[in-house]
C-alpha cells in the first residue's frame, strides 16, 4: 500500500479531469457525486493501509519515499516528483481523505441543484491532489507545487458562483483577494527555499533537515530561513498579519469552507512549520515570534468572532483563533500538540461547517443568526451534531478539543511564559462564549424568522456526514490522551509523532517536564471559565435577550470596533492597495512611460525632423548661396587646419 | 557528416514557399492560405528532423553546413546550433502555422500578401537564430524587420503607422550600433587571424582578448541592440505601440519568437564574445532586469486595453529571462532558456485568446466585457489556464522558468546579493494581481454589456490552436526534463565560456560556488 500512494494523487486528478471535462455532458448528479467521492474514498484506503503497513515496521523504518521521476534538474538543483510516506504526512493524509471524503459526500446533498454541479466536484478533487502533493512531497518545491495548487483551488472555489454578490462586492473579488493575500506569504516562502538552497545545496527534506542541525550553519542564517517560511505559513494559515482573506473566504459554497477553509488547507502553514521543525528549532528567535503571533492571532481574532452576525463569518474568524493556538503550539516547540489539534479541530471545525451549511440550506440562504432562532425543534439532528462540535472546540471534557488544547495550554504555561499560557485561557473563554451565543441564538428562544422560510432537516446524504463527525469530535481526542491520565502507555499521538520530531525536541530540549499536579490544576481553570462562559451566554442571549443590545450601546466604540473587524481591511486599502494602484496608473504609467520615455523617443523623432526641415531651406537652388557655403567650408577647412599646426 | 544541409533546409522552405505564392493567383484565397501553411508545417516536421539530428549529450554547435559567401572577407554562409538554438528553432516553427491557422478568418484583406511576410519573418527568424557568422546574423536580424514592419503597417490597428514607424526606428537605431561593432571586431580579428572574420566561432577566440576598455564599448554596442529588442526598462515603450496596433497573428510573433532574439543575442555573442565586460555590467543590466519586472507588471496592472496588458506582462516576463542570463549560473540561464519559450508559448496563448475575442466584438476595452463565463464558457477555461501559466503557476510551464531563475539570480556569486532575486520574486505577486484582475472583470460577475450576450465561443480551429499550445505548457510544467535536457550542455559551454574569460574580473573567492562552502561537514562556516 505505501507503494501505491500515488494512487492517492493520481485518482483524485484523474476524478478532476473525468468531473471537469465531461461534467456537462454527464449531467446526472449521481454519476458525477460517485466518481467525486469514489476516488477520494479509495484515495483514504490506501492512505489507511499505508497508515497500517508503517505502524507495523520497527519505528527506525517508519519512512518511505517513493520516487516517480526527476521534475527539475539544473546546475546543482535535483528536484524529484518523490512522495514521502512517514508518521507525519500519513496523519495529515489521513485528514485529508478522511474528512475530505465526508465533506464530498455532504457536498452531494449540499449542491443539489446547482447548474454547475460537474465544476464544483472538479474543483473539490482538484484541490485533494493539490493538498496530497503538498503534505507528501519529499521535497520543498513539490510541497509549494502543492502549496500553490491549494491557493488556486481555494480562489476557484470561493469564486464558484461568480455571478454572485458578496457583501459590499463580488465572490470573484473574495476569490482574488485570497490568492493574492497567500501569493504575498508565498513570496516569502520562495525566499526561503532559495535561502535553503544557498545554505544546504539542496531542497530535499531529508538532505536538508539532516544538515540543519549542524553547528556550522550561523542562527542568523537560520533565522532568515525561518522567518521567511513562517512568512509563508501567515498567509496560507491566516495569521495576523495576513489573515485578511479568510473571512472573506466564506462567500464560497459552506463544504468549502469546511473543507478548505477550516479543516484542511489553512493548515498546511502549521502542517509546514512542523515539518521543518528543526530548522525552526535551530532559530529560537524566530520560535519565539512564531508564539507571539500564534497567540495574538488567537485572541485578536476570537474578539472579533463576539460581536458578529453572520455565522460562516463567526466560523470563519473562529478558524483563525483555533489556527493561533496551532502556532502557538509550534512556537513553544509542543510540535505534537499542534498537529493534534489540527486533527481534532478539523473534526469538529468541518462539522460546524457543515451543520452552519445545513442551517443555510434550511433557512434558504439567511446566513445572520439574528435572523433564527428556535431552530430546535426543526433539525434536531444537525442541532444535536452542531451542539457537539460546539462543546467540543469549548473545550469540555472529554470531547476531542479539551486534549488537543488542553495539551497545548499546558506546553505554553511549562515552558516558562506564563503569558502565553494567560491569553491562551482568555481565549478559551472567550470561544466559549461565541460558540454558544451562536447556538443560543440559532436553536434556542423565539423564531425570529418570518413566515417565508420553512425550516426543515437536510436529507440522509448531509447529517450522516454530520453525525459521523460528532463521533469523532467525541472520540477523537482520546488517542491523545496526556500522560497524566493513560499513566504508562504515556500519549500515543505524541509517541506515533517523536521520530518525526525529535531533533528538534532535542535541539530544544526543553521536554524533561513532568507531567504533576499543577497540570490538573490549569485544567481545571480552564474547564471551569468555559463552563462559566457558557453559561453566561446563555444567561445573555436566552434569558436577558435585551442586554446585548444594551452593552453595545454602552460600549459603543469598542463594539464598532470588533464589528468592523478592526478595520484592519481599510487600513490596508488605505495604505497599500490604494497607493500601488494610483502610482502606477499616474507616476508610471502616464507619467514615466508616456511622456517621460516616450517624450524623448518622439522629442528626439522630432528634433530630428525640425533639423532635417531646416537644412532643407538650404538645398534651395540658388548657385551663389551654394557658393557662400562653399566658400565658408573651405576658409573652416583652411581656419582647422593652421590651428592644428 | 551525412544530414548536414538539414538547416539550410529549414530555411529554404518557407523561403520557397513565399516566392512560390507571389506566383498564384491573388484571388484565390483559400489555396494561399492552404499553401503558406503546409509550407510551414513542412519546415516545423523538418525542424523535428533537426532535433533527432541533434546530439544533446555532445553539446556544442552541431549539423554545421558552410560555404564560402564573399570570400576576400571571409565572410560565408555558416550556419549550424546547439540546444539553445535549437529550442527556439522549435519555438518558431511550431508558432508560425498556428498564427497562420488564427489568420483564417481574421485576415481577409491582401491575404497573398499577408502570407507571404509571414513566411518571410520565418525565414528571417530562423536564421537569426542558426547563423554562426556575424555578417550572415546581421543580414537575417536587419531583413527580418521589414515583413514585421509591413505586417503592423499593413494589418494593423488605427494607429498602425506610428506604431510600426516607432518599432522599425527604435530597433534600427540599435542595429547600427551593433554593425559598427561587428565590423570592428572583425577588423580586429584580423590582427591576429591575419585576416578579416566575421566568423562565429573565430571570434569567439578573439572577443575575450581585446583591452578591456574597447570591449566593454562593444559589449555596450551589441547589448543596446539587444536590450531595445528585448526590450529592457527603459527602452520598452515600441513594444506596447506594436502590440496593440499589429495583428493578432503579428502580436504572437512579435511576443513569442522577435523578443527572445534580443535575449537570444545576450546569450549567444554578448556574454561569450565579451565575457569581463559581461560580469562587469552584469549587476546593472541586472538591476535593469528587476525594475521591468516590477515596472512592467505595475503598469499592466492599469492598463484598460486587453492587448496592452499583455504586452506589459512581456516586459516584466522578459525581465526574469535577462535577469537569468545575467545571474550567470547554470540553473539561472538554464531557467532563462526555458524562460524563453514559456513566454513563448503563454504569451502567445494570451494575445491568441484576446484575439478570439477582438474578432468577435472588435474591442479590446476590458471595460466593454464582465459576465462572460456563462455566454463563453471554453473560452473562459482557455484564457484562465493561460493566466495561470503566465503568473507561474507550479505544474505549469511558467513556474520551472521562473523558479529556476530566481533560484539562480538568488546564489549568483556574479551578483552576489540577495537584493535581485527578492524584488524579481515580488513580481511573482504583481503578476498574479494583473492577471486576476483582468480575468476576473472580463469573465466573471453579470454581463453588463448586451452585446456579449451574442458572443460565440470559440471554435474547433481555435480549440485545436490552444490546446496545441497547452499541450506544451503543461509538458514542460510536469516533465521539463525533454526541454532543459535539449540546453543543458550549451548554457554550460557558455557559462565556462564567460567564466574562464572572465575570471580576473570576479575575486577569486566568489566564483566557488557559495554553497560547496557550506554543505561540507569539513569546511568551515560559510558566511
Amino acid at each position: 500500500m505505501i507503494q501505491l500512494i500515488y494512487l492517492t494523487i493520481l485518482l483524485p486528478f484523474l476524478g478532476f479531469l473525468i468531473n471537469g471535462l465531461l461534467g456537462r455532458k454527464i449531467k446526472n448528479e449521481k454519476i458525477i457525486g460517485i466518481i467525486g467521492s469514489g476516488t477520494i474514498v479509495i484515495s483514504f484506503l490506501i492512505v489507511l493501509g499505508a497508515f497500517f503497513q508503517t505502524l507495523a515496521l520497527p519505528v527506525e523504518q517508519r519512512q518511505t519515499i517513493v520516487n516517480l521521476f526527476t521534475w527539475l534538474q539544473a546546475g546543482g538543483l535535483n528536484i524529484n516528483i518523490a512522495y514521502q510516506v512517514d508518521q507525519l504526512s500519513l496523519v495529515m493524509a489521513l485528514i485529508v481523505t478522511g474528512v475530505g471524503f465526508i465533506i464530498h459526500i455532504y457536498s452531494i446533498g449540499y449542491m443539489h441543484g446547482d447548474k454547475s454541479f460537474g465544476r464544483f466536484f472538479a474543483y473539490m478533487n482538484l484541490f485533494i491532489f493539490a493538498m496530497m502533493n503538498l503534505i507528501l512531497g519529499d521535497n520543498f518545491v513539490l510541497l509549494f507545487l502543492g502549496w500553490e495548487g491549494v491557493g488556486l483551488c481555494s480562489y476557484l472555489l470561493i469564486g464558484f458562483w461568480y455571478d454572485r454578490k458578496f457583501e459590499k462586492s463580488t465572490t470573484s473579488d473574495a476569490a482574488k483577494k485570497a490568492f493574492i493575500v497567500n501569493r504575498i506569504g508565498d513570496f516569502g516562502f520562495l525566499l526561503g527555499m532559495f535561502l535553503i538552497y544557498l545554505t544546504f545545496g539542496s531542497l530535499n527534506f531529508n538532505d536538508v533537515f539532516s544538515h540543519a542541525s549542524a553547528i556550522s550553519i550561523p542562527v542568523s542564517t537560520m533565522n532568515f530561513i525561518a522567518v521567511f517560511l513562517f512568512i509563508g505559513a501567515t498567509g496560507k494559515s491566516a495569521q495576523i498579519p495576513l489573515f485578511v482573506w479568510l473571512p472573506d473566504a466564506m462567500a464560497g459554497p459552506t463544504p468549502v469552507s469546511a473543507l478548505i477553509h477550516a479543516a484542511t488547507m489553512v493548515t498546511a502553514g502549521v502542517y509546514m512549520v512542523a515539518r521543518c521543525s528543526i530548522i525552526f528549532a535551530s532559530a529560537p528567535d524566530i520560535l519565539t515570534v512564531v508564539a507571539v503571533v500564534g497567540v495574538l492571532t488567537a485572541i485578536f481574532a476570537a474578539t472579533i468572532g463576539l460581536v458578529q452576525n453572520d455565522i460562516k463569518k463567526i466560523l470563519a474568524y473562529s478558524t483563525i483563533s483555533q489556527l493561533g493556538y496551532m502556532f502557538l503550539a509550534m512556537g513553544v516547540g509542543a510540535f505534537s500538540s499542534g498537529i493534534f489539534h489540527v486533527m481534532t479541530h478539523a473534526f469538529f471545525k468541518a462539522l460546524l461547517f457543515l451543520g452552519a451549511g445545513s442551517i443555510i440550506h434550511a433557512m434558504h440562504d439567511e446566513q445572520n443568526i439574528q435572523n433564527y432562532g428556535g431552530l430546535k425543534k426543526y433539525m434536531p439532528k444537525t442541532f444535536i451534531t452542531f451542539i457537539i462540535a460546539a462543546l467540543a472546540i469549548s473545550g469540555i471534557p472529554p470531547l476531542s478539543g479539551f486534549f488537543s488544547k488542553d495539551g497545548i495550554l499546558w506546553y505554553a504555561f511549562a515552558n516558562g511564559n506564563i503569558l502565553y499560557w494567560l491569553i491562551g485561557t482568555i481565549t478559551a473563554l472567550l470561544t466559549a462564549f461565541y460558540m454558544f451565543r451562536l447556538v443560543y441564538l440559532t436553536f434556542y428562544g423565539k423564531e425570529r424568522f418570518g413566515q417565508d422560510k420553512h425550516p426543515h432537516e437536510s436529507p440522509n446524504v448531509m447529517t450522516i456526514p454530520l453525525i459521523i463527525l460528532a463521533v469523532l469530535s467525541v472520540i477523537g481526542g482520546f488517542i491523545g490522551i496526556p500522560e497524566i491520565f493513560s499513566g504508562e502507555h504515556g500519549n500515543l499521538f505524541e509517541n506515533w509523532l517523536e521520530p518525526i520530531f525529535s531533533n528538534a525536541n532535542a535541539k530544544l530540549a526543553a521536554f524533561g517536564i513532568q507531567s504533576s499536579s499543577t497540570e490538573f490544576l490549569l485544567m481545571a481553570v480552564t474547564i471551569a471559565g468555559a463552563v462559566g462562559s457558557i453559561f453566561y451566554a446563555r444567561y445573555l442571549y436566552l434569558q436577558k435577550t435585551r442586554l446585548p443590545a444594551v452593552y453595545s450601546k454602552k460600549f459603543k466604540g469598542l463594539y464598532n470596533l470588533l464589528l468592523n473587524k478592526y478595520f484592519v481591511d481599510e487600513a490596508y486599502d488605505a495604505a497599500v492597495v490604494n497607493p500601488i494602484v494610483r502610482g502606477s496608473d499616474k507616476i508610471l504609467w502616464k507619467i514615466t512611460d508616456n511622456k517621460i520615455i516616450d517624450g524623448v523617443v518622439n522629442g528626439t523623432a522630432s528634433l530630428i525632423e525640425v533639423i532635417s526641415k531646416n537644412i532643407r531651406k538650404l538645398e534651395n537652388g540658388i548657385a551663389q548661396v551654394y557658393a557662400v557655403i562653399m566658400l565658408l567650408g573651405i576658409a573652416a577647412a583652411l581656419f582647422w587646419l593652421i590651428l592644428s599646426f | 557528416m551525412e544530414n548536414n544541409h538539414l538547416i539550410s533546409y529549414l530555411l529554404f522552405i518557407p523561403l520557397a514557399g513565399g516566392i512560390l505564392l507571389l506566383l498564384a493567383e491573388k484571388s484565390k484565397e483559400s489555396l494561399i492560405r492552404y499553401l503558406g501553411f503546409i509550407f510551414s508545417i513542412i519546415t516545423f516536421v523538418i525542424s523535428l528532423f533537426i532535433y533527432a539530428g541533434y546530439n544533446i549529450n555532445k553539446g556544442g554547435f552541431q549539423l554545421i553546413d558552410k560555404i564560402t559567401w564573399i570570400e576576400n572577407l571571409h565572410i560565408s554562409y555558416h550556419v549550424g546550433i546547439d540546444g539553445i538554438s535549437l529550442l527556439l528553432v522549435l519555438l518558431t516553427t511550431f508558432l508560425t502555422p498556428l498564427t497562420l491557422l488564427s489568420s483564417w478568418k481574421a485576415i481577409t484583406n491582401k491575404v497573398k500578401e499577408f502570407t507571404f511576410f509571414m513566411l518571410m519573418l520565418e525565414v528571417g527568424m530562423l536564421g537569426v537564430f542558426v547563423s554562426l557568422d556575424m555578417f550572415l546574423f546581421y543580414v537575417f536580424w536587419e531583413a527580418m524587420l521589414i515583413p514585421m514592419y509591413f505586417i503592423i503597417g499593413i494589418w494593423g490597428g488605427d494607429q498602425r503607422i506610428y506604431a510600426s514607424v516607432k518599432f522599425f526606428l527604435y530597433t534600427m537605431f540599435g542595429s547600427l550600433l551593433m554593425l559598427v561593432a561587428i565590423i570592428w571586431l572583425a577588423v580586429y580579428a584580423s590582427s591576429s587571424l591575419g585576416h578579416f572574420s566575421t566568423d562565429l566561432i573565430e571570434l569567439y577566440g578573439i572577443g575575450p582578448a581585446v583591452q578591456l576598455e574597447i570591449q566593454r564599448w562593444m559589449f555596450l554596442a551589441f547589448a543596446l541592440s539587444f536590450a531595445i529588442k528585448v526590450p529592457l526598462f527603459p527602452l520598452h515603450t515600441w513594444l506596447p505601440d506594436a502590440h496593440v496596433q499589429a495583428p493578432t497573428a503579428g502580436s504572437v510573433i512579435l511576443a513569442g519568437v522577435l523578443l527572445k532574439m534580443g535575449t537570444y543575442g545576450l546569450l549567444r555573442f554578448c556574454l561569450p564574445l565579451f565575457p569581463q565586460s559581461a560580469v562587469y555590467f552584469a549587476p546593472y543590466i541586472s538591476t535593469l532586469a528587476v525594475i521591468g519586472i516590477i515596472y512592467g507588471a505595475l503598469v499592466a496592472m492599469v492598463q484598460k486595453d486587453m492587448k496592452k496588458l499583455v504586452a506589459y506582462s512581456s516586459v516584466a516576463h522578459l525581465g526574469f529571462v535577462v535577469l537569468g542570463i545575467f545571474a550567470l549560473t547554470q540553473e539561472s540561464v538554464q531557467g532563462a532558456v526555458i524562460q524563453m519559450v514559456n513566454h513563448g508559448l503563454s504569451t502567445g496563448a494570451l494575445f491568441l485568446l484576446v484575439g478570439i475575442l477582438y474578432e468577435r466584438t472588435h474591442t479590446r476595452e476590458i471595460s466593454e466585457y464582465g459576465g462572460i463565463a456563462k455566454v463563453v464558457p471554453v473560452f473562459a477555461v482557455f484564457l484562465m489556464i493561460a493566466s495561470l501559466s503566465s503568473m507561474g503557476l507550479p505544474g505549469l510551464n511558467g513556474f520551472v522558468g521562473e523558479f529556476l531563475i530566481l533560484l539562480g539570480a538568488f546564489e549568483s556569486p556574479v551578483l552576489n546579493s540577495w537584493w535581485y532575486a527578492v524584488f524579481a520574486a515580488s513580481g511573482v505577486i504583481f503578476a498574479a494581481v494583473y492577471l486576476l484582475w483582468m480575468y476576473q472583470r472580463v469573465i466573471f460577475g453579470e454581463v453588463k454589456n448586451p452585446k456579449m450576450n451574442s458572443l460565440t465561443d470559440m471554435n474547433k480551429r481555435e480549440i485545436f490552436i490552444l490546446s496545441s499550445i497547452f499541450i506544451f505548457i503543461v509538458w514542460i510544467g510536469v516533465y521539463p526534463s525533454t526541454f532543459l535536457n535539449v540546453s543543458a550542455k550549451s548554457t554550460e559551454t557558455i557559462i565556462q565560456q564567460v567564466m574562464a574569460g572572465a575570471h580576473a574580473e570576479i575575486p577569486s573567492g566568489q566564483i566557488l560556488h557559495p554553497k560547496t562552502a557550506v554543505i561540507g561537514e569539513t569546511s568551515p562556516a560559510g558566511k
